[in-house]
C-alpha cells in the first residue's frame, strides 16, 4: 500500500516498482525545457573534448562536449545533443545540471556520478527507461577519456574491459549488465534474452552473481 | 485547451446512438438469454436481431456469426480453433498428413502473430508470406508458400499501423482454387482462410462471399461501438474447436453468458458505420492526402509508410528522421494532439514496430515513426492545427539531436 500511495503522489513509478509508464514532473520539465543543450554544432576549439555513445538504430544517441578550467580542473561548461525519447533527453539534461551546478565538478568527480544518482534527481524513471539515463554517463566517460588523452593524462583513461562469462556464446559481463538494464531480474529472464549458460552450465554461478551485482547497482 | 484525437485505429469513442441502443440491456432487459422465462426470451430476441443485422452486412447466415469478447479473442478462436479441430480429426481417423502448416504475414496484429507463434511451439509449421516495401502481400510468394499441408491462412484485411489494404478477394480466389484442386486430387486436409477485418470494418466492403473468406474477425471498439466485443464469422462447414469452455453458448464455440448490451451495441455500430462507409471513406481519404502532401512540404525528411493508394482512408503513418517518436508524441500531447508511435521507446519490449521493420525500413524509420488515424469526428481544422504545431516540434527536437541520417 505504501508503494502505491507513493506512485500516486509523485506521478511516477520508481524503478523498484516497475510497471509504470508515467514520467515524473522533473522528467517532464527537463524534457520540455532541456538545459545546456547545444543548438548549433561547436566551432573548432570551443570545447576541450567530446564524447558520443549509441546509434540511431537502437533508438538513442548522445553527444557531450566539455570545457574544463585548466587551473581548477572544474567543468565550466557541459553541452549535449541527444536523439532519443523523453527520458533520454531529460536524463542528459539533468546530468548536465548535476555536473555544472555550484561552480562545477572536476572531471574526476563527474566520473563518479552513477546512473542512480541521475535517476534519483529525476524523481525516478519507468524501469524500461533506465538504460536511457545510463547512456549519458557513458557519453561523458568518452568525453573525459578524450580530455585526459588531450592533456596527456594517459594514466587516467578508463578502459572498460569486458570479461567473457559464457565461453561458448562469447557473452560478456557487459551483455548481462545490458540484459538487467532491459528488465531482466532472474537467471531465467537473462537466459531468455541471451541463452547464456545454457550450453555452459559451469558459468551459471558467475552469471547469478553478476545479476545480483547489477540489480544492486541499478535498482538497489 | 482543445483536444484532437487522432488515434482512432487504437480505439474510437462510442457513438451516442450506439450507447442509446445499448442502454435498455443493462437493467430493463437483463434476463439470461439461456433462460426460458419472458425476461430471458426478450434478451434472446435482442441477440437474434443483432445476429441478423450483422449477417445482412456480411452477406452470410445469422448462425454463422459468433459473438466473442474482443477482436483478439476472435483471432484466437479462429486460429487455435482451426488448428485444434484439425488435430482432433487426425486422432479420430488415425490419419497422418505430412505435417500441418499455417501461412500468415509478418505484419499481422499481435493477436494473430502471437497466436500463430503459440501453435508453432505446439508443433505446427509457421510460414510468413512476404510483403513488399509498402506492406502489400506479394501474391506470387503467397502461392508458393502454400503446400498440401497448409491448413490455415490468416491475412489481415487492412493493417492497423500503416493502413495498407491487402488483396483479400484475390487471396480468397487463390484459396478457392486450392480447395477445388485438393478435392480433385483426393486430399482430405482442409484449408481455411481467416482475415482480421477490425481496422477495415468502417471503410471497406465486408461481404464474405465476395471476399471468399471462411473466417472473419470484427470488433466493436474500432467502429464507434462498445469495447470488449468481438465477432467471428464462421462459414458453415468450417471445423472449429472452442478455446473457452462452459455453458455452451454460441453453438458451443464461446461459452459464457452473452453480453447482450455489447452485442446490441456492436450490431448498431456496424450498421451505422457501414451505412456511411462510402461517403465517409471519400471524405477521410481527401483529408489524409491533404495532410500527407502538406506535411511533406512543411517538414524535411518525412517518409510515408505503407502504400499511397491501397491504404485505409483514415491512416497517416509517417517517419520523421533524426528524431524519436516518443519525444514527438509527448510534445504533441502537450498541445492536445493524441497520436501513436511505433518507436522502440514507446513499446513494452523496447523493440520498434515489427510492421515498419517488415517493410525493409531501417530502425531509424521505426524509431522516428508517428501514426495519426482519423475518424468520423476529424475535421480539416484539426489537421491544420497539427500542421501548424508539428513542424515547430520537429525543428526543436532536431535542434537538440546529434543525428543526421542520409536518405
Amino acid at each position: 500500500m505504501k508503494t502505491k500511495a507513493k506512485i500516486k503522489k509523485t506521478d511516477v513509478a520508481s524503478a523498484r516498482v516497475g510497471d509504470g509508464w508515467v514520467y515524473s514532473e522533473t522528467v517532464k520539465d527537463h524534457f520540455f525545457h532541456p538545459r545546456n543543450f547545444l543548438p548549433k554544432m561547436p566551432k573548432k576549439g570551443e570545447f576541450d573534448a567530446e564524447g558520443q555513445v549509441g546509434s540511431p538504430q537502437c533508438g538513442d544517441v548522445m553527444r557531450i562536449w566539455i570545457k574544463v578550467d585548466p587551473k581548477t580542473e572544474k567543468i565550466k561548461k557541459l553541452k549535449w545533443r541527444t536523439f532519443g525519447c523523453a527520458s533520454a533527453i531529460a536524463a542528459t539534461s539533468m546530468f548536465s545540471v548535476i555536473v555544472t551546478e555550484k561552480g562545477g565538478m572536476t572531471v574526476d568527480q563527474a566520473l563518479a556520478i552513477k546512473p542512480q544518482d541521475i535517476m534519483a534527481r529525476l524523481g525516478g524513471l519507468p524501469v524500461r527507461k533506465v538504460h536511457c539515463s545510463v547512456l549519458c554517463d557513458k557519453a561523458f566517460m568518452q568525453a573525459a577519456n578524450n580530455y585526459f588523452r588531450n592533456k596527456g593524462q594517459h594514466e587516467k583513461i578508463i578502459v572498460l574491459g569486458h570479461k567473457v562469462i559464457d565461453k561458448r556464446l562469447n557473452i560478456t559481463d557487459h551483455d548481462i549488465e545490458e540484459a538487467v538494464l532491459e528488465g531482466a531480474r532472474t537467471l531465467l529472464d537473462v537466459q531468455k534474452k541471451l541463452k547464456v549458460g545454457v550450453g555452459d552450465p559451469e558459468a551459471i554461478p558467475a552469471i547469478e552473481q553478476l545479476i545480483k551485482f547489477y540489480l544492486e547497482k541499478y535498482y538497489g | 485547451m482543445q483536444k484532437i484525437y487522432l488515434d482512432n485505429a487504437a480505439t474510437t469513442p462510442t457513438d451516442s446512438r450506439v450507447l442509446k441502443a445499448m442502454e435498455p440491456y443493462f437493467n430493463k432487459v437483463y434476463g439470461n438469454p439461456g433462460s426460458l422465462h419472458g425476461s430471458g426470451r426478450e434478451s434472446k430476441t435482442a441477440i437474434l436481431q443483432a445476429r441478423k443485422s450483422i449477417a445482412k452486412i456480411l452477406n452470410c447466415k445469422p448462425e454463422e456469426i459468433i459473438f466473442t469478447g474482443s477482436g483478439t479473442e476472435s483471432d484466437n478462436l479462429a486460429i487455435l480453433g482451426v488448428a485444434r479441430a484439425f488435430l482432433t480429426s487426425l486422432a479420430k481417423s488415425n490419419f497422418y498428413s505430412s505435417g500441418e502448416c499455417i501461412v500468415t504475414s509478418a505484419i499481422e496484429h499481435h493477436a494473430v502473430l502471437y497466436t500463430c507463434e503459440q501453435l508453432e511451439k505446439e508443433g505446427f509449421d509457421l510460414v510468413y508470406s512476404k510483403v513488399d516495401k509498402d506492406g502489400v502481400l506479394i501474391l506470387d510468394d503467397f502461392k508458393k508458400a502454400i503446400t498440401d499441408s497448409t491448413i490455415l491462412v490468416s491475412i489481415m484485411y487492412a493493417n492497423n499501423e500503416i493502413g495498407t489494404i491487402q488483396p483479400i478477394k484475390e487471396i480468397g480466389e487463390i484459396i478457392k482454387e486450392i480447395k477445388a484442386d485438393r478435392i480433385k486430387r483426393n486430399i482430405d486436409a482442409p484449408i481455411y482462410f481467416h482475415t482480421d477485418a477490425c481496422q477495415a470494418a468502417g471503410y471497406l466492403d465486408l461481404d464474405v462471399q465476395k471476399l471468399g473468406v471462411d473466417l472473419l474477425t470484427l470488433n466493436g471498439s474500432k467502429i464507434y461501438g462498445p469495447k470488449g466485443m468481438g465477432v467471428l464469422y464462421v462459414r458453415t462447414g468450417t471445423k472449429l474447436k472452442p478455446i473457452v469452455f462452459g455453458g455452451g453458448q454460441e453453438k458451443g464455440l464461446r461459452s459464457g453468458t452473452e453480453n447482450i448490451a455489447g452485442i446490441v451495441g456492436l450490431a448498431k455500430a456496424l450498421e451505422l458505420s457501414q451505412a456511411k462507409r462510402k461517403q465517409e471513406s471519400a471524405r477521410e481519404a481527401k483529408l489524409r492526402d491533404y495532410f500527407i502532401k502538406e506535411i511533406s512540404k512543411k517538414v524535411s525528411k518525412v517518409v510515408l509508410n505503407g502504400h499511397a493508394e491501397k491504404r485505409l482512408p483514415n491512416n497517416i503513418n509517417i517517419s520523421i528522421l533524426d528524431i524519436e517518436g516518443e519525444a514527438m508524441l509527448l510534445w504533441l500531447d502537450k498541445y492536445g494532439i493524441f497520436c501513436s508511435t511505433g518507436s522502440a521507446c514507446d513499446s513494452q519490449s523496447l523493440e520498434p514496430s515489427h510492421v515498419i521493420l517488415a517493410l525493409g525500413r531501417p530502425y531509424e524509420y521505426a524509431n522516428g515513426n508517428l501514426r495519426f488515424t482519423m475518424g468520423k469526428y476529424t475535421t480539416k481544422k484539426d489537421l491544420d492545427y497539427v500542421l501548424k504545431v508539428l513542424p515547430k516540434i520537429v525543428s526543436d527536437l532536431r535542434s537538440i539531436s546529434p543525428v543526421n541520417v542520409k536518405i
